[in-house]
């Protein structure tokens, strides 16, 4: 079974290649459906297969820039990405991820960094989970409300309306976004766009986890443009962070060229499969990420505090991370293929 | 007025902040790993040579050959779904 496992040129460890393009093909459903570079599920999974940490991330990275660029494009041709929007909140993204870096660097001087990202992640991921489903429950309650009264709730009626008051502060520049169909003060995606980069920064994320719902909540974006748009932010942060950690010398090409290949299918099934489920479903699948991805995190973190809990905890963290890739992929897969399935016999139809 | 003089504030805080932080920045002695390309042949001794030659060479052809083969990918499963017969040109659905 020798054949199974590949040498890697620059790490020097074996790998068992067909994992590589098995977690690929997971992350690549995930990323292309909820426009998020996926790194908090890749690199345990990277480290699992046997890579150093520092080559896991690098190695996550680079893969991930290639991964977005297939769902961008893809996200592209449907409509879903407002480049205009992407390139404004570019600048902040760049520029608040650099100061959050930095301000990593300074929590490092003063001892405090560890606990300081932990329960900083821990809480933000609490606060995404929260908004989401009290966005979802408020909408619920419209549609039962406007059931009651005979009407139909509109479809771009949402739940959570903070953009609106975010609208009515009107600083110039005003800027028009097409595609997303909102106008607003340009300094609402910039400065939206460096809280987030300064919190990716520093959690040392890609940042699409945060970026996603805050494109939707706080700039107004439809769920569709918000996850093709932050794809289009995760290729270029992804080319950036793949450039810094490959200079550092700490990415596996080969790896990310075995896991693009899975990737490049998974990435198209997500892709494809937001055609077929609409925005609140996408929405509540969001919501279940988080909450698996804020469990992973509560379980690595109950060793700092109760040290003989570490092993125990740190299986769990991987069982649940891996079951949680496995289950999404499945359930967005599943979906794509029905909802093709329909398209496909729909046209037949109409051709017979 | 009320809500500009907030976000004034807001502005200035963040701005002090960030200039805090940036003064505050620093870093440790980098650690430097060499690939062993004496189990490698071919490609892959080339590429760990290169890799131990030059980190400049080796990001500038990683950074190429990642959007490259990401392009490559995504048009060769273009190829693949049209000719399924899935419709990727529009998305009917409009809501939030």
């Amino acid at each position: 079974m020798d054949w199974l496992y590949i040498l890697m040129p620059i790490a020097g460890v074996k790998i068992f290649w067909p994992g590589l393009i098995i977690l690929g093909v997971g992350v690549g459903v995930i990323g292309g459906f909820f426009g998020m570079g996926g790194a908090w599920m890749v690199t345990p999974g990277l480290n699992i297969l046997g890579f150093p940490m520092a080559f896991a991330i690098g190695t996550d990275i680079a893969h991930m820039a290639g991964k977005s660029l297939i769902s961008t494009m893809r996200h592209g041709k449907f409509g879903n990405v407002d480049y205009k929007l992407g390139f404004i909140m570019l600048v902040g993204t760049v520029v608040g991820f650099e100061v959050g870096a930095q301000m990593i660097m300074w929590l490092e001087r003063i001892g405090i960094v560890g606990p300081v990202v932990r329960w900083m992640y821990l809480a933000l991921l609490a606060l995404i989970a929260w908004m989401v489903f009290a966005d979802v429950a408020k909408r619920r309650r419209k549609e039962r409300e406007a059931l009651a009264a005979g009407k139909e709730v509109d479809k771009l009626a949402t739940g959570l309306e903070w953009h609106k008051t975010l609208h009515r502060i009107k600083i110039p520049p005003m800027v028009t976004f097409k595609q997303a169909g909102i106008t607003c003060s340009a300094w609402l995606p910039i400065l939206v766009s460096f809280f987030t980069g300064w919190l990716a920064g520093i959690l040392g994320i890609g940042g699409g986890l945060i970026r996603m719902p805050a494109l939707i909540y706080l700039v107004g974006c439809p769920t569709h443009v918000a996850v093709g748009t932050d794809l289009f932010e995760v290729m270029i942060s992804g080319l950036y962070g793949a450039a810094s950690y490959t200079y550092k010398g700490r990415t596996e090409l080969v790896a990310a060229i075995i896991m693009l290949v899975g990737a490049a299918v998974g990435a198209q099934v997500g892709s494809v499969a937001t055609k077929y489920i609409k925005g609140y479903g996408i929405r509540i699948a969001f919501g279940l990420a988080v909450i698996g991805c804020f469990i992973s995190v509560l379980l690595k973190l109950i060793p700092t505090y109760y040290p003989p809990l570490y092993t125990i905890c740190d299986v769990s963290a991987t069982i649940l991370i891996l079951g949680l890739v496995a289950a999404m992929s499945t359930y967005i897969t599943v979906k794509m293929v029905q909802g093709a399935a329909r398209e496909v016999a729909m046209k037949k139809g109409k051709t017979a | 007025m009320q809500l500009m003089k907030r976000i004034w504030i807001a502005c200035a805080v963040f701005n002090l902040s960030t200039q805090a932080a940036l003064a505050a920045g620093g870093g440790g002695e980098p650690i430097v790993i060499v690939a062993d390309s004496r189990k490698l042949t071919g490609i892959m001794a080339w590429w760990a040579n290169l890799y131990n030659e030059s980190h400049v060479y080796f990001t500038l052809l990683t950074i190429i050959i990642i959007p490259v083969i990401g392009v490559i990918f995504g048009l060769l499963a273009d190829l693949v779904m049209h000719f399924v017969g899935i419709d990727l040109s529009s998305r009917d659905l409009a809501e939030h």
